[in-house]
C-alpha cells in the first residue's frame, strides 16, 4: 500500500437489494487490510452513492449488486461521478454479474467486477495495484 | 411371604439391576478406552473436524454420551411422531401418508411470463406454487416508481396491483393449488391482492391454502426488505393473525424464517435460536392483543435453511420441533396440540452454491435435500445449479425438481419415520443444538427482547461476525469448497446457459400500469386510501381496509404510502 496515506474506499449497496453479506465481508476485509472504509448502508440511489463518495473524498467506490440491476446501476453511478468531477475515482465492485456484462461495463470505464467465490485478498490486491499505478502516473 | 420379605426381594432385584448396568457401563468405558488408544495411535487427516458452523464434533459417539436415554426422561425428549414434543416429526404417519410438498420458488419478468412457468411446473409434477417477487415489489414500490428503475421483473415477478395478481394466477384454480408468497415488508398488501384475486375467480377465502412469509423480524435482522418500523409492522402481523384465523382458517399468515438469517452468515445454532425466538415474539404479541393462543398458533409455520453439514441440519430440525413444542405448551400455555406442532418448509442453502464448476451444485443440493427429508420437512425447495449466475433456466429448475423426485421415489428415505432417531451422534447433536438455542434465548432476553436486539444491531453484528469467520476459513483453505479452493480445473469457465431478463419488460410493465391507472375510478381509489390511513390511526384491524383498496385497484405503493403516513418508514442502524 502507499506509504503516504491510507486508501479511502466507499463500500456501497445501490438499489433495492438487501443482500449485504458480501458488502459487509468486503468492508471488514478492506478495513483489516488497512484501508479507510466507509459503508453506505442499504438501499442507496446512485445519487446518494455519488454524493457520499464526493463528500468523503474517496479514492474508490466498490459497489455490491446481487439484484441483476448492474447494467443500470454501474453506468449511472459512473456518469454521476464524472459529472461531479470525480472521474479519478475507481468504480469497481462485485455481485452476480454475467461475464458478458462484466466486459460491457469494463468497456464503459468501470473497473474490475468480481464474481461469487472471489477471495477478498484478490479484490484488495487489485485496488492496491490500481492505487500504486495511479500514484506513479 | 411377608410384606417385608417381598420388599427385601424387590430391593435385591433392583440392586442387581443397578449392578448389571454399572458393570455394562464399566465394560463400555473399558472398550471405549481401548478404541481411544487405537485412535490416538494413528495420524489423522489435516483438516477441520468441525461442522460448517464451527461446532466441534468428536470422532465417535457411544451410548455413554446419552446416559439417561434409557430412562423415562429419555422418552420425554423424543416421544413418538405426531406427539409431544414432536422431536420425531410433526405427524404420526409422516411421508407414509403424504410426501413433502415439492415447492419450487419461482418468479421473473411479468405476471404473464411467471404464470407460464407455474403452469410448466404444475405439468411436471410440482405440487405447490411459490411466488418470488422482484425487489421493487418486496420493498413496496410500483413498477413505475423512480426507485424501481432497472429492477422491474429482474429478480422476481413485478406485482403492483390486483390486476397483476389476477394475471399471475390466470387459469390456475386458487381453491385447488396451495400458494406460498415470499413477501414481508408489504406482506399484508400482497396478501390482500391475493385474497381479492381469489374472489375474482369466485373462490371463497375460507378454502385458500398457502402461506405468506410475513416475517418482519428476520428482515431487520438479515434479509433487509422492510417498509415500516418494528412496532407498526408487528401490529399489521397481529392484524393478519386475527383476520386469517376468522376468514382464511387453512392459510398460514406467517412463515417464521431462519433461511435468510442463515444465508446472511449465521451458524446453525444462531439460525435455530433467532428463528424460534422470533416465533415466540409473534406469539407474545398475539397474546398481548388478547387473542387466544390456540386460535392463531396452529397456523404459524416455519422455514429453515438446509446447509452443507448433513447431521447438524437434521438435528436442527429435530431440535426446533422440541423447543417449539415445549415453549408453546409450558411457557405460553397453549392447549391445542396443533399449537405445539412445528411445521416447516425447507430450502437448500443458496449460499453453498458455487459459480465455479456449477454442475457440482446438483450434488450439493441432493445431499441437502436428503438432510431435509431425514429431518422431517413438510415442503422443500431445491435450488437450481445456476443460481449464483442468474435466475434459473427451465432446464436447471427441472433437474432440481427431479432431484426431489429421485429422493422421494427411489431412495427409500421416506419409508421410515425419523430413521436416525437413537443414533448416539444425532441425538447428542439434537440435545446440543437445543442447549445452544436456549442459551441464546437468555442473551436475547437479557437485551430486553428481539426488538431492542435489532435496534442495537446485536443480531446483525452476530450474523456478520459468523459470516466473516466462515469467509476466513474458506480463504485460508481450511474449509474445503470443491471447485473454489480445492480441485480447481485451471479455467473455471461457465459452461451452462443462463436466463436473461429482457430490459424491455420494465417498459411494458410501466405501460400496463399507466393503462390500469387511467381505467380506475379515481374517486373510489382516493376514498378507500383515506379510510385506510384513518384505520391506521386507530386500533382497528387494517386487513378489511386494505382489501377494499385492493378491490379498487389501488397500487402497492399507493397503499404503502397511505399507511406510511401514520406508521413512518424504517431506518436501519448502519454498521459493519
Amino acid at each position: 500500500m502507499s506509504e503516504d496515506r491510507k486508501i479511502r474506499i466507499l463500500v456501497a449497496k445501490p438499489g433495492l437489494d438487501g443482500h449485504d453479506r458480501g458488502a459487509k465481508v468486503i468492508a471488514s476485509a478492506f478495513r483489516d487490510a488497512g484501508f479507510e472504509v466507509i459503508y453506505t448502508g442499504l438501499h442507496q440511489t446512485p445519487e446518494m452513492v455519488v454524493s457520499a463518495a464526493v463528500q468523503e473524498d474517496v479514492d474508490v467506490v466498490a459497489m455490491s449488486v446481487l439484484s441483476g440491476a448492474h447494467m443500470t446501476l454501474f453506468p449511472r453511478v459512473k456518469e454521476l461521478l464524472d459529472e461531479a468531477g470525480a472521474d479519478h475515482v475507481l468504480l469497481t465492485g462485485g455481485g452476480i454479474i454475467p461475464e458478458e456484462d462484466v466486459l460491457a461495463l469494463e468497456a464503459r470505464g468501470i473497473g474490475r467486477l468480481f464474481g461469487p467465490g472471489t477471495a477478498t485478498t484478490e479484490a484488495i490486491e487489485y485496488v492496491n495495484e490500481w492505487f500504486q499505478a495511479r500514484q506513479s502516473a | 411371604m411377608s410384606t417385608i420379605e417381598e420388599e427385601l426381594l424387590e430391593r435385591a432385584k433392583l440392586q442387581e439391576a443397578v449392578h448389571d448396568r454399572d458393570r455394562e457401563i464399566a465394560e463400555l468405558r473399558a472398550r471405549l478406552a481401548t478404541w481411544e488408544d487405537q485412535y490416538g495411535a494413528v495420524p489423522k487427516r489435516d483438516t477441520l473436524f468441525t461442522t460448517v458452523s464451527g461446532r466441534e464434533v468428536r470422532p465417535l459417539y457411544t451410548e455413554l454420551d446419552r446416559p439417561d436415554a434409557a430412562a423415562a426422561d429419555g422418552d420425554d425428549r423424543l416421544g413418538f411422531p405426531g406427539s409431544y414434543p414432536f422431536t420425531r416429526g410433526p405427524y404420526a404417519t409422516m411421508y407414509r401418508t403424504r410426501l413433502w410438498t415439492m415447492r419450487q420458488f419461482a418468479g421473473f419478468a411479468t405476471a404473464e411470463e411467471t404464470n407460464a412457468r407455474y403452469k410448466y411446473l404444475l405439468e411436471h409434477g410440482q405440487t405447490g406454487l411459490s411466488v418470488a417477487f422482484d425487489f421493487p415489489t418486496l420493498m413496496g414500490f410500483d413498477a413505475d416508481h423512480a426507485r424501481s428503475l432497472g429492477e422491474v421483473g429482474v429478480c422476481g415477478v413485478a406485482i403492483s396491483s390486483l390486476a397483476d395478481m389476477e394475471r399471475l394466477f390466470d387459469g390456475i384454480p386458487l381453491d385447488r393449488v396451495s400458494v406460498s408468497m415470499t413477501i414481508n415488508g408489504p406482506a399484508i398488501i400482497l396478501f390482500c391482492f391475493y385474497v381479492a384475486a381469489a374472489e375474482r375467480q369466485g373462490v371463497d377465502p375460507a378454502v385458500l391454502r398457502g402461506t405468506v412469509q410475513n416475517d418482519i423480524l428476520k428482515e431487520y435482522q438479515a434479509q433487509h426488505a422492510w417498509v415500516f418500523p418494528p412496532e407498526p409492522a408487528l401490529r399489521c402481523i397481529v392484524d393478519m393473525f386475527e383476520w386469517c384465523s376468522e376468514n382464511t382458517p387453512k392459510y398460514n399468515p406467517i412463515s417464521i424464517s431462519g433461511y435468510h438469517i442463515r444465508e446472511a452468515g449465521a451458524t446453525a445454532a444462531q439460525e435455530l435460536a433467532f428463528t424460534l425466538r422470533n416465533g415466540f415474539e409473534y406469539v407474545e404479541r398475539g397474546i398481548a392483543r388478547g387473542l387466544d393462543v390456540d386460535a392463531f398458533a396452529p397456523r404459524l409455520s416455519f422455514f429453515f435453511d438446509i446447509h452443507n453439514d448433513f447431521f447438524e441440519e437434521i438435528a436442527k430440525l429435530r431440535a426446533a420441533r422440541r423447543i417449539w413444542a415445549r415453549g408453546m405448551k409450558e411457557k405460553y400455555g397453549a392447549k391445542d396440540p396443533d399449537s405445539w406442532r412445528l411445521r416447516t418448509h425447507c430450502q437448500t442453502a443458496g449460499v453453498t452454491l458455487t459459480a465455479q464448476q456449477p454442475e457440482n451444485n446438483i450434488v450439493r443440493v441432493a445431499y441437502q435435500a436428503m438432510a431435509a427429508a431425514l429431518g422431517g420437512t413438510q415442503s422443500l425447495h431445491t435450488n437450481s445449479m445456476d443460481e449464483t449466475l442468474s435466475l434459473p433456466t427451465e432446464k436447471a429448475v427441472r433437474i432440481a425438481l427431479r432431484t426431489q423426485q429421485v429422493l422421494a421415489y427411489e431412495s427409500g428415505v421416506p419409508n421410515t419415520i425419523d430413521p436416525l432417531a437413537g443414533s448416539y451422534f444425532v441425538e447428542h447433536l439434537t440435545d446440543e443444538l437445543e442447549r445452544d438455542a436456549l442459551g441464546l434465548f437468555e442473551e436475547i432476553d437479557a437485551m430486553g427482547g428481539v426488538v431492542p436486539g435489532i435496534e442495537q444491531g446485536w443480531f446483525q453484528q452476530e450474523i456478520a461476525a459468523s459470516a466473516m469467520r466462515q469467509q476466513r476459513e474458506v480463504e485460508a483453505g481450511d474449509r474445503p469448497v470443491v471447485g473454489v479452493n480445492h480441485f480447481l480445473e485451471g479455467s473455471e469457465k461457465l459452461e451452462i446457459d443462463t436466463l436473461k431478463i429482457d430490459p424491455a419488460i420494465e417498459r411494458r410493465q410501466v405501460e400496463k400500469m399507466a393503462a390500469m391507472r387511467s381505467s380506475r375510478d379515481d374517486e373510489s381509489v382516493q376514498r378507500v386510501l383515506a379510510a385506510l390511513t384513518e384505520a391506521c390511526r386507530t386500533e382497528e384491524n387494517v386487513v378489511p381496509r386494505i382489501l377494499d383498496c385492493a378491490r379498487a385497484y389501488c397500487t402497492l405503493y399507493e397503499i404503502r404510502a397511505a399507511m406510511e403516513e401514520v406508521f413512518g418508514a424504517y431506518k436501519e442502524p448502519v454498521f459493519f
